[in-house]
């Protein structure tokens, strides 16, 4: 399998772009103040850069074999990377992790039927 | 068959591998450090994700396709045990 320049210069571009982005998401996991903002940044930054390296794999193997199975890869970090994140900032909540100082719950408060009971507002 | 690729992107893979690795060594510090244990399941998922990044990145650089199945297996085993912890944290049981 000899690869023109062409597609090589997309895999290199395609994982250029991947590393920084997973670079920017650890970043933001190490720098952030917050439980909610690491997972700000974990959650959309490192996502983002493994769906680019998937990608990657995607124009490397041709578009078949395996790089079919690069796309199912994508479709399913994206599925599953928000979901993970909803549930583990939802313990979060539910174990009394507070938010910054300037932070409050808007006006609708019940997210769940049963209220968190810190909600000091109403 | 990865000696036929152009030598740009031989040093992409390579470049993108030592970052990959060198970032998911940063999470640990967040899993040791992390005030709380959602700060320590965030890091934990963190480190799933760059590791299936490395191992597309592993299948580029050793051209065998079978790693990119690997990389799958990874994230759904990845997600399950963040969904396991998060409601092992909150409900104390995870099947009821």
């Amino acid at each position: 399998m000899t690869m023109n320049v062409l597609q090589a210069a997309v895999v290199t571009a395609l994982i250029v772009v991947g590393s920084f982005f997973l670079a920017v998401g650890t970043i933001g996991l190490l720098r952030l103040p917050n439980v909610y903002n690491r997972l700000h940044a974990t959650s959309k930054a490192a996502t983002l850069g493994a769906a680019s390296i998937f990608l990657a794999g995607f124009v490397y193997f041709d578009g078949q074999g395996s790089g079919l199975i690069s796309l199912v890869g994508i479709v399913f970090l994206f599925l599953t990377a928000p979901t993970g994140a909803h549930m583990i900032s939802r313990s979060a909540r539910r174990m009394g992790i507070d938010f910054l100082p300037d932070v409050y719950w808007p006006r609708v408060i019940e997210i769940e039927s049963e209220p968190v009971d810190e909600d000091a507002e109403e | 068959m990865a000696s036929e690729l152009p030598a740009f992107l031989e040093w992409a893979i390579y470049g993108g591998l030592v970052v990959a690795s060198g970032v998911t060594f940063l999470c640990a510090y967040r899993v040791i450090r992390g005030p709380t244990t959602p700060d320590r399941v965030v890091a934990l998922d963190t480190i799933g994700t760059n590791v299936v990044a490395i191992a597309v990145l592993f299948a580029l650089q050793s051209d065998r396709g079978l790693f990119v199945d690997v990389s799958l297996v990874l994230a759904i085993i990845g997600f399950i045990s963040t969904i396991a912890v998060a409601r092992f944290v909150t409900e104390g049981d995870i099947i009821e």
